[in-house]
């Protein structure tokens, strides 16, 4: 469980596309020419969208350079360019006009000059056909996993309810596996995931009973029973059912989708990697691929659009997936269960914590690809 | 905004911040712009109203961190390679030497900074040091030996016949306690500022853009610079509260930085002409122990005055120390065990470093004592005739009195390539 995820998740839908989705790199070739008594911007008509002015000093004082717009609010500014350097400012401007002014000696209104910024305003984001048929397909991959999830789950909680610890520490983290694969999904329902996936610090910092998995893992691996833990066996699965319902009502969109792809390595980042997340069990490793499996099937779904996109991307999401997959692969034995988290040494969590870092730091540039083809 | 008619020379980064919700900064510098100034011109411009405000030039035969003043502040760092391809060590050096170039000029990282690229994609630049003036940052890389060969002595990166003859591993010293977990590395990056945000900007961006291909291994913050690399500077003082680097190599000793900083053409490999070696040491003071000295046992065993700096043969800081005079009892009256006799160059074949090393405090050891010290950093042209050498002067209970209070816990040596031109990248001479 993971509040900020959430959150990312959620508002990111809200979101209107500010940058311009047709010309995403800066008006170039914009020249500031800056002395004592002079400020010549090479170009007044720019259009819509992100310029870069090039602000030369030729002067003998310390100059800025600010764009201002009606009552000089500020739209951006660079400031303590000396004589004979050169810096650079971005300004994101919409239609409109604004002024351009030089501050030789860094004081007073500045030697000022008119631009004028024509064209598109900013789009409102809408998914294509492309990034419809991705959510569609990303929405097969969560059924199939949904109708295992709630499977799994049941025999869960009837080996608890049965009181057979061995079966139920059994069941444990694989009915979990199909849980955090789809994590994105549970965690769209933020009064749920707490209740499902909480931890007990949490729960007690929020003054509410521990209930869900990790109360049923604590029983098993802590007090190696299941006393008490049959009302908790029965919330989880109503809970989990709930959140499978829910989100079949309300399936992620693309952008959602890749902001899940990210949030689920993120979740492997923060609690997976700590050693947290199954905290009495230590079969966090389980948890861990799941993860990587769920993230992985999010950019499976939306690899039509990112080929079209961003090639290069493609390219290096799958070779660090790749080599992620294949240092992970050692903790597996034949029978597919995993290493125990607490076997493993400071430096073979070091190298998976590198490996995943290699992996999110290309993942968290696939939600602006999404959001500039939609 | 209130503030527009403000008549400041002063940096607002809440200006900046207020300014509008997609605002814009500075970014990208289109290669440096500082070049024309030069780093051999050390006229000042008139009219700068802040000394921060002027960027280190980036480009220059040397890299810049080395022999420029030393600034106020450090964050060092050293990486391993997590990937073993050629390719990815190269495109890092080309990626960390245009994101340095753009840092040290005072602009963002990247073609769109930290707040004017899309909404969806994270920020280029972290944005931390947003408004803040480039604050006479430097970044310097080195490379460790593990770099060039692996633990079996096999070739990395197809480096074979690259590794420097005179990049070998340190010798153990008497009274070392050193931690392999805060030593060596496959990579350094000294990041040095007058502002520690600066500072830790600069280190932050250039690990983030080596997620992938390097991890870092240790790093480290220090603050109040405990050499002068110039003799504009004062001296500073380190954590025992004596000036630390009177005798310091100095940028205007042009002979002594010819002679004992950069690696000539005679030395090579070719690759590393014009640049130098970094060893760091990070040295434990026992503080409460040394603060129970007294001020006469303290100047014993440092062989200077606390106040002024002046050897205690007489004479200002920098006067001439006079090794021979004795006092009325017939003994030396600077200690032959003293710190100041035993790393001078008289003692040791002539050898001279140039210092850049920082104070460093990081919080206290659980028993309400400082866990501070001094990290070392000196610049040479030959570790085994320079460091080395001084080194074996000091070490050992026998040897140095300071040893009594203090403990050097890491160590690391480093060959940092020269400096690049507009188009160059560091290191660029090891794929030729």
């Amino acid at each position: 469980m993971k509040p900020l995820a959430t959150l990312s998740v959620l508002t990111i839908a809200a979101l209107s596309l500010t940058a311009c989705a047709d010309d995403p790199k800066p008006s170039g070739g914009l020249t500031v020419s800056a002395t004592d008594s002079t400020c010549d911007v090479s170009q007044t008509d720019l259009k819509a969208g992100p310029s870069t002015f090039k602000v030369t000093n030729k002067g003998s004082k310390v100059t800025e350079f600010y764009v201002y717009a009606e009552g000089d609010r500020i739209m951006g500014e660079v400031e303590n360019v000396g004589p004979g350097l050169t810096r650079n400012l971005v300004v994101d401007l919409p239609k409109g006009t604004y002024e351009g002014a030089c501050k030789p000696g860094m004081v007073g209104d500045g030697i000022r000059q008119k631009i004028t910024v024509t064209g598109e305003a900013a789009k409102k984001l809408s998914d294509s056909e492309e990034l419809k048929a991705a959510a569609t397909s990303y929405e097969r991959y969560v059924n199939s996993q949904t109708v295992a999830l709630i499977a799994k789950t049941e025999e869960f909680v009837t080996a608890v309810k049965d009181g057979d610890v061995a079966e139920a520490k059994k069941l444990y983290p694989i009915a979990r596996t199909y849980w955090e694969r789809i994590e994105p999904v549970a965690e769209k329902f933020g009064d749920l995931d707490p209740l499902t996936d909480g931890r007990e610090a949490d729960a007690k910092a929020e003054k509410r009973d521990f209930t869900g998995w990790h109360r049923i893992e604590k029983q098993l691996w802590v007090d190696d029973n299941t006393e008490g833990m049959a009302t908790y066996a029965d919330d989880l699965l109503v809970n989990v059912k709930k959140i499978v319902a829910l989100g079949k009502d309300a399936p992620l969109t693309a952008l959602e989708l890749a902001q899940g792809s990210k949030g689920l390595l993120d979740e492997v980042a923060t609690s997976k990697i700590t050693g947290e997340e199954d905290e009495f069990s230590h079969t966090d490793l389980w948890d861990f691929k799941a993860n990587i499996e769920g993230s992985q099937a999010a950019i499976a779904a939306l690899r039509p659009v990112l080929v079209k996109q961003d090639p290069a991307l493609v390219k290096e999401l799958d070779a660090r997936f790749k080599a992620l997959d294949d240092d992970l692969d050692q903790y597996q034995d034949d029978n597919g269960d995993w290493t125990f988290y607490d076997k493993l040494t400071k430096e073979q969590v070091k190298r998976l914590s590198d490996l995943v870092a290699a992996v999110s730091e290309p993942i968290s540039r696939v939600a602006a690809v999404v959001a500039e083809s939609a | 905004m209130s503030e527009t008619n403000e008549p400041t020379s002063g940096l607002s980064r809440r200006k900046l911040i207020g300014a509008a919700g997609i605002g814009a900064l500075a970014v990208g510098a289109g290669a440096g712009g500082g070049y024309a100034v030069g780093r051999q011109s050390d006229e000042p411009t008139a009219g700068v109203p802040d000394p921060d405000a002027e960027p280190i030039p980036f480009e220059g035969v040397h890299q810049a961190g080395i022999v420029t003043p030393a600034q106020d502040r450090l964050y060092f760092v050293a990486l391993d390679m997590t990937s073993e391809e050629r390719a990815d060590l190269i495109s890092l050096l080309k990626d960390w030497t245009e994101a340095a170039r753009q840092m040290t000029q005072g602009n963002d990282v990247g073609t769109f900074g930290a707040v004017s690229g899309s909404p969806f994609a994270p920020p280029e630049d972290t944005g931390e040091a947003l408004g803040l003036p480039p604050s006479g940052l430097t970044v310097t890389v080195g490379f460790g030996r593990s770099l060039f060969v692996d633990a079996k002595g096999k070739p990395r990166f197809g480096l074979d016949g690259k590794l420097p003859a005179k990049l070998k591993e340190l010798p153990a010293f008497s009274g070392d306690q050193l931690d392999p977990a805060i030593s060596d590395g496959d990579l350094a990056i000294q990041a040095c500022a007058n502002d520690p945000q600066v500072a830790v900007h600069a280190v932050r961006n250039l690990v983030r853009i080596a997620f992938g291909r390097a991890s870092v291994r240790y790093s480290q913050m220090g603050f109040g610079r405990t050499s002068s690399t110039s003799s504009a500077q004062v001296t500073a003082r380190n954590m025992l509260g004596f000036k630390d680097g009177t005798a310091n190599i100095k940028v205007e000793d042009k002979k002594d930085v010819q002679d004992f900083v950069w690696v000539p053409k005679e030395d090579g490999p070719d690759w590393l002409v014009g640049g130098s070696y970094l060893v760091s040491r990070k040295i434990n003071m026992r503080i409460e122990i040394w603060d129970r000295e007294p001020l006469e046992g303290q100047e014993n065993i440092i062989g200077r005055a606390k106040g002024s700096g002046g050897p205690l043969s007489g004479g200002d800081e920098f006067a001439k120390i006079d090794f021979k005079k004795k006092n009325d009892r017939g003994a030396p009256v600077i200690d032959m065990k003293s710190h100041v006799r035993l790393a001078h160059p008289d003692f040791n074949k002539g050898a001279k470093l140039l210092r850049r090393g920082y104070n460093f405090v990081d919080g206290s050891d659980g028993l309400g004592q400082l866990s501070a010290g001094l990290f070392f950093i000196a610049y040479q042209r030959d570790p085994e005739k320079q460091f080395v050498q001084v080194q074996r002067s000091l070490a050992g209970s026998q040897n140095d009195l300071l040893n009594e209070y203090i403990v050097h816990v890491s160590s690391g040596l480093f060959a940092c390539p020269p400096g690049v031109g507009r188009k160059g990248y560091w290191g660029e001479g090891l794929f030729a």
